[in-house]
């Protein structure tokens, strides 16, 4: 017999454990999306590719924005504006960058 | 409510960017995949701002207006300068996600330990390793692009590197492991300092022996670790969107990586850790040819009479800042009923796709932009091929000599056109180090000079009416 308090205070930690595997899973699938995606992007554009993922990766920004904004210690949340900093300046330059040179591809 | 439009936003941000990737297999269509990332991003960034924990609007504000005062100036420098801009875009991703999670392992120290757990203090290490050594990694490749003075161009070499750089790497792991054991215990936090040290050291070592003709192998590595640490990230915050977007990155990365390995006919750990270049200095083969020196005049007539003319062009196309002569050239020669192609070799110049972006901006149409194994099956009934700054990717070396560097690296037959002008600076060896026989071969001749130059004035040739 399972002691049913003993099973509920086992649960959380369980919970826990089950949502790292969903996000592993979400990681597999992802990776198989962007491995069938990227295989068909056209070779004349691999170098506005690079930097059109660069610009899509650094969605880090809003781990960034949490560090930064919220109600943590002075030295923990310039670490985060630091880390906005720093992926707000690849999602400006990127697509800026990506669109500028995508302009310059014309068929005639 | 609001975590509920967190997880909407992120699932819409999450179709956006597979359709911006999706968009980019046509140039026709590519310019809609900037808009959906841009559309992704602004949602996402918005849901996590209206979330109640952030408190503190200032500091947001400013970064992103510190980040706008960068990243706009980043936007415009010269295409010839697009792979240093990559490589710094990458260290920027790797800073960013080795910060996030040193704040995060202390925040969980200092406020909630039993948030430490095994999972979450693994996936902390990968982050900050894989964060702090794509940033200094990063930083090394992109000064080595730029020619920053003190960062020296060739790939630099000493006994036992491989020991030394492995070992770096090892210990930063060991370390890794002792702090996901023991995650609060009295030196936890000394060991996490050491393990940020060491990633960083580990970055500058990764890329001291590499040379200029691996960066496209090696921006392609980095992006993909970039890529990760952004999952790795995701991972720490229980970010879904995060992971999806990191996986996307590193995926591309990944593809491109293999592209170019195989366009060297090179393994990863080849690129990374054999010191391409320096390792042979192979001995002259045989006798020595003479080069066969031409005119610029005997050189326009060549062209002129062509039917099929092939470009070839290469780094030093880049260096010179040749596009936009080529594209003169490329006038000149259309308007007089001769066909150019121009021929691209996926690891010519230095990342990715870099030689289409510099012709695409001197206004070539890129319906005339042909890879190399398009363009392969034409080159015998090429009149003329037309080498502009590319020696490695046109040497027939890579077919045949078992012992050079650069043997069974696809390369692109230029040797096999009825008449090869090749445009060189100089009369030294290529970035291998050895000679290109294709320079000495009967059809075959030379026009020395740097390219823009030497192209400016076949351009005045056909300009002055000289040739009817």
């Amino acid at each position: 017999m399972i002691d049913p308090l003993v099973a509920a205070q086992a649960a959380p930690p369980d919970h826990a454990a089950v949502d790292y595997w969903s996000m592993l899973f979400v990681f597999v699938l992802a990776t198989f999306i962007g491995l069938g995606v990227i295989r068909r992007v056209s070779r004349l554009l691999y170098t506005p590719l690079m930097s059109l993922t660069n610009a899509i990766s650094a969605i880090a920004v809003v781990g960034s924005i949490v560090v930064a904004g919220a109600e943590y210690p002075l030295t923990i949340r310039i670490i985060g504006a630091v880390a906005l900093f720093a992926s707000m300046t690849n999602i400006v330059s990127g697509f800026l960058i990506t669109d500028r040179m995508l302009k310059m591809f014309k068929k005639q | 409510m609001t975590h509920a439009v967190a997880q909407l936003a992120a699932i819409v941000a999450t179709a956006l960017f597979i359709f911006a990737l999706y968009w980019m297999n046509d140039p026709k269509t590519a310019r809609r995949g900037v808009v959906a990332g841009v559309a992704a991003m602004l949602i996402a960034v918005l849901a996590t701002w209206i979330q109640p924990e952030i408190v503190h609007h200032g500091w947001v504000v400013l970064a992103i207006i510190a980040g706008f005062v960068v990243g706009v100036p980043l936007s415009r420098v010269p295409l010839t300068a697009v792979p240093q801009r990559t490589a710094l875009s990458h260290a920027f991703g790797g800073l960013a996600a080795g910060l996030v999670g040193t704040a995060e392992y202390f925040l969980g120290l200092s406020h909630d330990p039993a948030q430490l757990t095994a999972f979450r203090m693994s996936a902390i290490v990968a982050e900050v390793i894989l964060g702090f050594l794509t940033f200094t990694g990063s930083l090394m490749a992109a000064g080595k692009l730029q020619e920053v003075r003190w960062i020296p161009q060739r790939p630099v070499t000493y006994p036992g590197q491989n020991v030394v750089n492995i070992g770096v790497l090892a210990t930063a792991a060991a370390l890794g492991v002792l702090v996901v054991v023991h995650p609060t215990a009295a030196w936890s936090g000394q060991a996490f300092y050491a393990i940020v040290g060491l990633a960083v050291l580990f970055g500058v070592l990764l890329i001291i022996p590499i040379g200029g003709a691996d960066m496209p192998t090696v921006i392609s590595i980095l992006n993909s670790y970039a890529g990760l640490s952004a999952v790795a990230m995701g991972f720490v915050l229980d970010n879904k969107l995060l992971v999806t977007a990191g996986a996307l990155d590193g995926s591309s990365g990944l593809i491109l990586s293999i592209i170019m390995c195989r366009a060297m006919n090179r393994s990863f750990t080849n690129v990374l850790f054999g010191a391409f270049g320096t390792v042979q200095q192979t001995t002259a083969v045989g006798e020595q040819k003479a080069w066969k020196q031409e005119t610029i005049e005997g050189a326009a007539q060549l062209l002129e009479q062509a039917r099929l003319v092939v470009v070839i062009p290469g780094y030093g196309m880049a260096v010179a800042q040749a596009q936009h002569k080529v594209r003169e050239l490329y006038d000149q020669l259309t308007k007089r009923g001769v066909t150019v192609k121009f021929a691209i070799h996926p690891v010519a110049g230095r990342m990715p796709g870099h030689m289409n972006v510099l012709l695409a901006e001197a206004d070539i149409p890129y319906t005339a932009l042909v890879e190399m194994d398009e363009i392969n099956s034409d080159m015998p009934q090429c009149d003329v091929a037309l080498v502009i700054g590319a020696n490695d990717v046109v040497n027939p070396a890579a077919r045949y000599v078992k012992d050079s560097p650069i043997y069974g690296m696809p390369i692109i037959d230029a040797d096999k056109a009825r008449t090869v002008l090749a445009i060189k600076r100089s009369k030294k060896p290529g970035f291998a180090g050895i000679d290109n026989e294709l320079y000495v071969q009967d059809n075959t001749w030379m026009l020395f000079g740097d390219a823009k130059a030497v192209i400016g004035d076949l351009v005045k040739q056909f300009g002055s009416g000289g040739l009817h």
